[in-house]
């Protein structure tokens, strides 16, 4: 139940922080005609393919007393970053973050660009076109962000693995403790814990595209008058 | 038009909100947290029950391999205690200063044996180390030598017996012992060389174990530290020295571990 929590917090956590600072870079990404793009397009899609024990070592390194993210934590606050629950936050924004990024780009892009001339030609300032003409239009790309980012966190296991240490109550998350059930020979805890998220992601996952379906098409009669 | 994303977006915020803290409040309880290898994950549990009823004191153990916590510890991660399986690595964290001076003990001598499920039709107990030689055994556990103990003294007492050449494209390593035991004890591998301690738990008796004879490798010497930053190192120190009192060694000699004299 602990470990279950645990994973919830830090889920919720990531998606939080993922759309905070995933809203901003998207909306750059789409709408930015810089020719060197496609430059940070590579770099945002780096740990969708990169494994995660590349992502683990480099965290660890950073986060480590030696390395920069370490030793400004350490002035900061007194106490390393790896092995801690704010480690494993930043480790799983950095993991996650192009299931946050995609979605809302592709979302962004999607939007007529005749809706935002409009809106220019009708005097609204580029804040006033994302909030009431983008921003509405996109929610179904930013609840598949948040959803996508959400599912990726609670699931998430190498680079866990490698930063967190594995400490109860702090960095144990659900999928270290299946992996510690089965180590220890304990089938039954392992089934028992490996269900209850297998049916949690499911519900969470359907819930979200069963909605997504109704406003998709919501969407598209009230634009096209069909 | 009210849409449904909306909706679930706000939920979202308000979960957002109600466990969103970054800090989980907990560690601020008096325990004593342990990094402990793999090969004590049943006598650590009965260990830290005797420990609780005596003094009150919780302790949280995280299981794994002693090269893999020698890492972690040297990068910081915040273990109070380390019981290693093999006494050189808290010894190279008391070189580099990182410990308590003066709490270095070694707790207990592991041993290894060859073990194999209990359906196998290979007669074990005659057969010894021939057993592996047998053309059913395809695939034969170990802990992974490079940081595992009872990986190293796996391949040393293969090498001694003169069947490292012959074994070794059979070999399936473990992270740590205990997932080379759950390798053999699920059958995914026909034989495996695992901790006497795990061999005889109430999880894989039922099998077949052949002892192999303690001169056939460097003696597995398993020592404890408690670390220079340790956050409660009083609780810290006094689980050491139960390891040394009679329950305590009771208990590990049950399992199979040769403990000092007293």
């Amino acid at each position: 139940m602990e470990t279950l929590l645990l994973s919830m917090r830090l889920a919720l956590c990531v998606s939080a922080i993922l759309l905070a600072i995933g809203m901003p870079i998207a909306y750059w990404l789409a709408y930015s005609r810089w020719r060197g793009k496609f430059l940070l397009e590579a770099v945002v899609a780096l740990p969708l393919v990169l494994p995660p024990t590349v992502l683990g070592f480099y965290a660890l390194v950073a986060m480590g007393p030696y390395g920069p993210l370490g030793k400004i934590w350490q002035a900061l606050f007194g106490h390393g970053l790896a092995f801690t629950f704010g480690g494993l936050v930043i480790a799983s924004v950095l993991y996650s973050f192009p299931f946050t990024v995609q979605p809302l780009v592709a979302s962004f892009e999607s939007v007529d660009q005749k809706l935002l001339d409009a809106s220019a030609v009708l005097g609204a300032s580029r804040t006033r076109t994302f909030r009431c003409v983008i921003l509405p239009l996109s929610l179904p790309g930013v609840l598949t962000a948040v959803v996508l980012s959400f599912a990726h966190t609670l699931g998430e296991f190498g680079v866990v693995l490698m930063v967190g240490g594995n400490l109860a109550g702090v960095t144990r998350t659900v999928s270290i403790d299946i992996y510690d059930h089965v180590q220890s020979l304990e089938y039954a805890e392992a089934n028992r814990t490996a269900l209850v998220l297998l049916l949690i992601s499911f519900a969470v996952l359907t819930v979200v595209y069963g909605c997504n379906r109704r406003v998709g098409r919501r969407v598209w009669m009230t634009w096209t008058g069909r | 038009m009210k849409l449904q994303s909306n909706h679930l977006l706000r939920v979202f915020g308000i979960c957002v909100l109600a466990f969103g803290q970054v800090q989980p409040a907990r560690g601020q309880q008096k325990e004593v947290r342990v990094a402990a290898a793999a090969d004590l994950k049943f006598a650590m549990g009965e260990v830290a029950a005797e420990f609780k009823k005596a003094t009150g004191t919780e302790v949280s153990a995280t299981f794994g391999s002693s090269g893999n916590f020698f890492s972690q510890l040297q990068n910081g991660a915040p273990f109070d205690v380390f019981f290693s399986a093999d006494i050189d690595y808290p010894r190279k964290l008391e070189s580099a200063g990182r410990t308590e001076p003066g709490t270095l003990y070694l707790y207990a001598v592991g041993r290894i044996v060859i073990w194999m499920p209990p359906d196998s039709q290979i007669d074990l107990q005659n057969l010894g180390w021939k057993a592996l030689q047998d053309s059913s055994v395809q695939k034969i556990a170990i802990a992974n030598p490079e940081h595992a103990p009872y990986g190293k003294a796996a391949v040393a007492a293969l090498s001694k017996a003169g069947l490292y050449e012959e074994v070794k494209p059979k070999l399936v390593l473990g992270e740590n012992i205990s997932q080379a035991a759950q390798f053999v004890q699920s059958g995914n591998a026909q034989a495996g060389i695992v901790a006497l301690s795990l061999a005889i738990s109430p999880a894989m008796k039922a099998g077949k174990s052949w002892e192999i004879p303690a001169d056939m490798h460097p003696p597995i010497e398993q020592a404890a530290i408690v670390m220079k930053d340790a956050k409660n190192k009083d609780q810290a120190k006094a689980f050491v020295e139960f390891i040394k009192s009679e329950p305590a060694r009771k208990i590990l000699q049950k399992y199979g571990f040769t403990v000092p004299a007293a």
